[in-house]
């Protein structure tokens, strides 16, 4: 597909290809707290406001649950806000991820994902947005540094969207993306600013009968974040179910907008399929994995296997419809988890997965593969082996181990 | 739940707050109410700032002050300030 | 700057309207009610506030009323400081983007001894340290009240709470109040005062102050709780007089970190046979109750030490001499 405007090509790592979107979008304010991988993030952001580069306000606070509570309050304020976090960083936000959302503030958080304490480990893997699945907030996962610029912007408008109202996180794989140099197109500042424009408000009733833009405004004051009893808490947590639900519509329909703008396509913006159509064996992943799984598939192919990839983009709101259809025809499938649900059935993504097909009356075997903990390395031919599996469990129509955990020492 | 509660489709989002707590009466807490004599009374107006609920307003154009006991809860605080002992609590 | 010097009446004040209104659920004789009353009536003009969880944010905004008349931000327990940063962060750059009218407006934080003493430090010491322009406003009960009486880092000594209690083998709160006041003066912020409701003009008059310095100000008011202190409902404004004037509870500002004594207080200092002893102030009161057995009569004796000991250092502080020793 190509791109109506011209778009230059710079050497960026997946921090820096946040940072330099992020400077793009016209962003209002910056609270952050550096940490290992996304520090770079906030780094960059620091230098563009001391070049005069952004008309941001950068507010390095003194935590990240004080990053996330100075977002969510300028949001509340009325600005654009974004803010980059990971790990034990996005834990100590967790409480203020359900306030956020709850609030139904359009935060846009990159998160360089990596691996929870103890013991410690800096390196990539999912541990730390999945503990987040239920907080409220859209989840986009990228597979290279260039998607990870495409989706800031696109989390921009899909969080302001009126239909949503809701945070956003872009997950970049800590250093697999968030430190390894890539080719990253970029569009020009004007384009941009354009696609991503000015944050729309939606409108409240207040307490003084009038139907007012949601901010804190003195000319219209209104009450946020108050206490709701039994009688009307479950009537705000039905809102935001609501407001994923659009956001499945509004991903696509953003992502769509935004091919035609930039020439890159990622799927439907949901869900990213490749070689699909006759596949019979599939694998199913987030982020980085994809790429190497491509790879795989390609190596495959050439062989005469029917191989394929199903790459879940956003997993929150989860595409159920997507993923049915995808994979609805497919004889097993191989999900892989890179993070733990310790004691659960599996991972949270082949949780997900397998519960989305139960209802297919064919549906495929499901395999769950734990991977890459601790930013251990996943090589193709460990996903080979994992094909190799699949088709071992067609041809044995049994599925011999659930739940495997790949390159790990028995 | 009453009918006048709102579903979760005709409630404004995040739970911005649509009435103000001055329909919301408290004048109900209260045993005692306050009684005020009107030759003490000096109209020094301390009852006004003193009291929690705003209960006592200032009236300028009747130059004289004025118990709401829709949101008196009682507390005596007006009482127990006030320089000129003018006002009495009295169980209900 | 006639509002800050103090140049108005009980009528004003009366006369200004209410931005915390009426139909809140604070208890009864609830001290915290009239302090951000007053305080609304010191405000300038266009002001937004936030408010850490606590008695003040639950009993004000149960959905779907509201007794705050003034844009209102409730996120988090911790998070008053943060709040009042993000907000005042956001106000600047949409004004100067053009996005908002440009006009002045004030950015207040109210948080209880629970959200401030306690889990609302680490924000509030960032926020002031960043040099945000806004007015903190601790309203102190001096427990965790909402929730039903636990200690804080703002219990003084010998108090009964819920999770400090007095039995026959401990005499209730084992440790003294932590002098946060004092802690945020370190700060080296331009203001910091403490207050009581009894002094509604001295309050006032120090919530403007706050209000109009440039960058954070901090106000420490001192906010009897007849539910949590066992004491008459009616006695509460009363009780933060006794406070003061048996220098408990020691009214002063610190104006660029200069100390100064308030007339209340500076009284006292000048005649220090006005200073009443803590008995009086202690007795009125259930939560120390047990304090008045033979058992557990010697820990008044230490609170009046302790008590006596940090008067003499804020006098030595506000450059007075402090009484030469007795005994």
């Amino acid at each position: 597909m190509k791109s109506a405007v011209k778009q230059e090509v710079l050497g960026l790592n997946g921090d820096e290809a946040v940072a330099y979107a992020a400077k793009q979008s016209d962003i209002d304010v910056v609270a952050a707290y550096p940490i290992t991988p996304q520090t770079i993030i906030v780094e960059k952001l620091s230098e563009y406001v001391a070049n005069g580069e952004v008309n941001t306000e950068f507010m390095c606070t003194e935590s990240e649950h004080s990053a996330m509570a100075a977002c969510l309050s300028a949001s509340a304020t009325g600005a654009r806000t974004f803010t980059a976090s990971a790990s034990a960083g996005l834990a100590l936000m967790h409480e203020m991820l359900f306030v956020t959302s709850g609030c139904r503030a359009p935060v846009v958080m990159a998160v360089a994902n990596r691996a929870l304490s103890a013991p410690l480990n800096i390196h990539g893997d999912h541990s730390d947005t999945m503990a987040e699945r239920d907080s409220g907030w859209i989840q986009i996962y990228a597979e290279n540094a260039q998607e990870v610029y495409d989706s800031i912007f696109q989390a921009f408008r899909i969080g302001e969207h009126l239909d949503v109202q809701l945070p956003v996180i872009v997950g970049l794989d800590g250093f697999t993306l968030s430190h390894t140099l890539e080719n990253v197109q970029v569009l020009p500042d004007d384009i941009v600013k354009k696609f991503v424009g000015i944050r729309q408000l939606p409108t409240v009733l207040t307490h003084e009968g009038k139907t007012v833009p949601y901010r804190l405004d003195p000319s219209n004051p209104m009450t946020m974040g108050p206490v709701a009893m039994p009688n009307y808490y479950f009537e705000f947590k039905r809102q935001q179910e609501e407001a994923m639900r659009n956001a499945l519509k509004v991903i696509q329909q953003v992502h769509e907008e935004y091919a035609q703008l930039s020439g890159r396509r990622y799927g439907d913006g949901l869900l990213e399929q490749y070689r699909l159509e006759d596949a019979e064996i599939v694998v199913v992943c987030l982020g980085s994995t994809g790429g190497t799984v491509k790879t795989v598939i390609e190596e495959l192919r050439a062989e005469g296997v029917k191989a394929g990839l199903l790459r879940i983009r956003a997993f929150r709101p989860f595409p159920v419809e997507g993923i049915v259809k995808a994979l609805g025809k497919a004889k097993a499938v191989a999900v892989m988890d890179r993070s733990m649900s310790f004691g659960g059935n599996g991972g949270a993504v082949c949780s997900e997965v397998r519960h989305a097909l139960y209802d297919v009356q064919f549906h495929p075997y499901v395999a769950d593969y734990i991977y890459g903990l601790g930013g251990r390395d996943t090589s193709p031919s460990q996903i080979r082996k994992i094909y190799e599996d699949l088709r071992k469990i067609v041809q044995t129509k049994h599925v011999d181990e659930p739940i495997k955990y790949v390159g790990l020492r028995e | 739940m009453s009918s006048k509660e709102k579903s979760w489709k005709e409630a404004s989002p995040a739970g911005v707050c649509w009435k103000a707590s001055t329909t919301y009466l408290t004048g109900d807490w209260k045993t005692y109410t306050p009684i005020r004599d009107l030759e003490k009374c000096t109209k020094c107006l301390l009852c006004v700032l003193f009291c929690p609920d705003g209960a006592i307003h200032w009236k300028p154009e009747k130059n004289d002050i004025e118990f709401d006991l829709n949101f008196c809860k009682g507390c005596g605080i007006c009482a127990n300030e006030c320089p000129s002992k003018a006002i009495v609590m009295k169980i209900e | 700057m006639a509002f800050s010097e103090g140049k108005f009446t009980t009528k004003d004040i009366a006369e200004k309207p209410d931005l915390f209104l009426s139909g809140h659920r604070a208890c009864a004789g609830c001290a915290s009610a009239t302090v951000l009353r007053l305080i609304m009536k010191a405000t300038r003009g266009p002001t937004i506030v936030t408010n850490a969880t606590g008695c003040m944010e639950v009993a004000s905004t149960i959905y779907p009323y509201t007794s705050w008349a003034a844009p209102w931000l409730h996120t988090a327990f911790e998070t008053a400081g943060a709040n009042a940063s993000g907000i005042e962060t956001a106000l600047k750059i949409l004004r100067k983007k053009g996005r908002i009218k440009d006009e002045q407006v004030d950015v207040i934080a109210f948080a209880g001894d629970g959200g401030t003493f306690d889990i609302g430090i680490q924000a509030l010491s960032g926020a002031v340290e960043r040099g945000h322009d806004f007015l903190y406003v601790l309203y102190d009960n001096e427990a965790y009240m909402n929730t039903g009486i636990q200690r804080s880092g703002g219990t003084p000594l010998g108090a009964f709470t819920t999770t400090s209690q007095a039995g026959s083998a401990v005499p209730g709160k084992l440790e003294n109040k932590k002098p946060i006041a004092d802690i945020m003066v370190a700060h080296d912020m331009p203001y910091v005062a403490t207050a009581a409701p009894y002094y509604w003009k001295d309050l006032i008059v120090k919530a403007r102050k706050g209000i109009e310095v440039n960058g954070p100000a901090f106000l420490h008011v001192f906010a009897p709780c007849p539910r949590g202190w066992r004491s008459d409902p009616a006695k509460s404004i009363e009780l933060s007089r006794l406070a003061v004037e048996t220098c408990i509870f020691p009214l002063w500002e610190a104006v660029n970190g200069e100390y100064q004594l308030s007339t209340p207080s500076k009284v006292i200092a000048l005649a220090p046979q006005k200073k009443k002893p803590v008995k009086e102030y202690l007795q009125v009161q259930g939560r120390f109750r047990h304090l008045f057995t033979p058992k557990y009569e010697k820990i008044i004796d230490e609170i009046q030490r302790l008590t006596d000991e940090r008067w003499n250092r804020l006098l030595k502080r506000c450059g007075m001499t402090p009484p030469a020793k007795t005994a």
